[in-house]
């Protein structure tokens, strides 16, 4: 019982990160169409960010807000204006192409400019266990878990809550509506995307202590949060959510109590069974879209 | 961290532009290794030993009055591609390979170097990489069948368990070093209650962490590469696991320690090549690579110098550019610092190509590796 809850809040903090990419995809899905295939890669950079600033000197979390800011810049202006806006005209699959040239750049970037090596990167909490049930449960594992919960109730509570999100609401469902009624609906779009590079720049700064921060990193976080929104629903956030607290609960007990050797396969068998008996995913729904 | 001017990489910027005027005054010894990838610690600690070294000898005039030319080629630490590396550098006709360092590569390298009769010196600790007899393979650091015994006297005797754990890598240096492990403990009566496999590049540790602690064994025996370690000692750290954490060099590395910061605090283990052993020469090395390269070298390193040096002490010895002299010649070598300062310590090869040389007993204090004991050569 004791290993059980471990595992289980250890495999909640990795799915919370998870969930929190898994979002960006769906966000980007549903206000653009873009499925980015460099969202991974979006996870990385801001690592690399934040140890730039730390290296300059700045105490750790106004360099996480150094990160975060510049992400906003690179991973969500200048993605929108210089690589989605000129190809979206001409349909998803151009699109799909121009961000796995991205991810490539991306990586290859962070590797020559930084340092191929994995390099330390602080954790949120210093490493200290509270004792719960005979198990021993990790404070940084905890505060990861906290963050990302409160980052999803914020963005929660935009979407829903504001006057701002119901019009991304709006711009997501039926764009030409959203315009017919004075949205303005390429800015909708730009605030998905703003949305998308904190949400990636965030996720970054709660994984890296865990992964440390290395330009691979963005491989199998691209891949694991991919099949999370699909597991979830890819036009679903809180499809993405669920899905990305499924996988990384599933990877953590299945290596624990079925095969260390096969975790990697368990994640695909469930996407396999998802796209076969549901495959609008757990939470979405057929042809419809809203975020 | 932009790290530029590494003058091997700049003397010959593609391989096999080799002009004729520079081919007559250089000696092609192209370095094969892993400079990106889950072996880029690894690989770029090796390079950068090498580097020094072949600044070193270039200054002084080179090897038998021809300079080192070292094209550096990346195998991403991937073995096909180290394949298709050694492949395009065998038809340049090199008079010695350097690397790779992943045994998977150099396993599936070194049928091509042994048909081409060209000597690589490796990084790769597999202890299959020595054991197919192949005459042209050598390598600067232990094989496994080498060190593993003294890991274990060191469990047996030192930390005194009676059950162990053993934590590994699911890649051929991994799993060699796990089965050489589990061989050397059944030998000793020590019970396995724990098997544990990774995957090579791993992020997550937290479930075998888990696994770990329910095993409940008197020791753990972690063989992972580098920053997997350091991966998997700050799992260990953030949830509080408290038995001893055993290893070999590549949990006491620097780079390891740099990696998971106070996490690595307690490791102790048995150390081939460290930067910390108390001989001047190395301590020297050490300081000119940290110098140089603005950051701390592993075990790597060491072994990239070393190996240059070997081979300007066999070539000089034999007193020519052959490459099939130069493999017949290193068999069976004994090389002293006195005869060659850069071998740094004396070190002798068997004709298998495996190394035996004085080792280390280590621990991590305060973010620093500590030698608690110097181990003779197995020869002596």
């Amino acid at each position: 019982m004791a290993s059980f809850i471990q595992l289980l809040v250890s495999g909640l903090a990795t799915g919370a990160i998870y969930a929190l990419i898994a979002v960006g995809f769906t966000l980007l899905w549903q206000t653009s169409q873009t499925i980015n295939f460099a969202q991974g890669e979006f996870v990385m950079l801001p690592a690399f960010f934040v140890l730039a600033a730390l290296n300059a000197g700045a105490p750790f979390w106004v360099a996480c807000l150094i990160g975060i800011a510049l992400s906003i810049v690179v991973l969500g202006i200048l993605f929108k204006l210089v690589v989605v806006d000129p190809m979206l005209k001409y349909g998803v699959l151009p699109l799909v192409i121009s961000t796995i040239a991205l991810s490539l750049f991306l990586k290859e970037s962070a590797k020559d400019f930084y340092s191929s090596q994995a390099q330390p990167f602080p954790a949120l909490v210093p490493a200290t266990d509270i004792h719960f049930l005979d198990a021993v449960v990790s404070t940084q594992s905890l505060a990861v878990l906290a963050v990302a919960i409160l980052t999803v109730i914020a963005l929660n509570s935009l979407l829903n809550k504001t006057r701002l999100g119901r019009q991304m609401q709006a711009t997501a469902q039926n764009p030409t509506l959203a315009r017919i009624l004075g949205i303005p609906v390429q800015r909708m779009v730009l605030y998905t995307f703003l949305l998308n590079a904190v949400l990636v720049a965030i996720a970054s700064i709660l994984v890296s202590p865990i992964y440390l921060a290395k330009f691979t990193n963005g491989e199998t976080l691209g891949m694991a949060a991919f099949i999370a929104a699909i597991i979830g629903g890819f036009n679903q956030v809180r499809g993405a959510i669920l899905g990305g607290l499924i996988l990384g609960v599933l990877d953590n007990l299945s290596a624990a109590y079925i095969s260390s050797q096969y975790r990697g396969a368990f994640p695909l068998i469930i996407l396999i069974a998802v796209i076969l008996l549901r495959p609008q995913g757990l939470l979405g729904r057929i042809e419809e879209r809203t975020v | 961290m932009f790290r530029s001017g590494l003058l091997a990489s700049v003397i010959v910027a593609g391989v096999g532009v080799t002009s004729p005027v520079l081919a007559q005054s250089t000696v092609y010894i192209p370095a094969i290794l892993e400079l990106s990838g889950a072996g880029a610690v690894s690989g770029t600690n090796f390079r950068d030993g090498m580097l020094l070294a072949i600044d070193e000898i270039n200054a002084k005039g080179g090897i038998l009055g021809r300079k080192i030319d070292t094209p550096l080629l990346d195998t991403q630490s991937d073995a096909g591609i180290s394949r298709a590396q050694v492949q395009k550098v065998l038809d340049n006709k090199p008079f010695v390979i350097l690397g790779p360092v992943f045994s998977g590569s150099v396993l599936v390298d070194m049928l091509l170097t042994q048909q081409a009769e060209i000597p690589e010196i490796v990084g790769g600790e597999a202890a299959a990489i020595t054991q197919k007899g192949n005459p042209y393979v050598f390598r600067t650091s232990f094989g496994q069948q080498f060190s593993m015994p003294k890991i274990a006297n060191y469990m047996r005797d030192g930390v005194k368990a009676k059950t162990v754990s053993v934590l590994w890598v699911n890649n051929d240096f991994g799993k060699g070093g796990r089965d050489t492990f589990i061989k050397e403990m059944n030998a000793r009566d020590i019970k396995m209650v724990a098997d544990i496999s990774t995957e090579s590049g791993q992020a997550d540790f937290s479930a075998d962490v888990v696994k770990l602690k329910g095993a409940n064994a008197d020791a753990i025996f972690v063989y992972l590469n580098e920053e997997e370690s350091a991966r998997f000692l700050r799992e260990a750290k953030k949830q509080g696991l408290n038995k001893p954490l055993i290893g070999e060099t590549t949990l006491l590395g620097q780079k390891v320690i740099d990696l998971a910061g106070e996490a690595a605090n307690g490791v102790r283990g048995h150390v081939g090549l460290t930067v910390d052993a108390p001989i001047p020469a190395v301590q020297e090395f050490a300081a000119n690579f940290k110098k140089r390269f603005n950051y701390a070298c592993d075990h790597n390193g060491i072994k990239g110098y070393t190996a240059v040096y070997f081979i300007k002490h066999v070539t000089e010895k034999i007193g020519k550019f052959d490459s099939k002299a130069f493999a017949e010649a290193a068999h069976g070598i004994t090389i002293s610092p006195k005869d060659e300062p850069g071998i740094l310590m004396e070190a002798t090869w068997d004709k298998n190509g495996d190394i035996d040389r004085i080792s280390f007993l280590g621990e991590v204090v305060n973010g620093k590796q500590k030698i608690v004991e110097t181990l003779p050569k197995l020869g002596k």
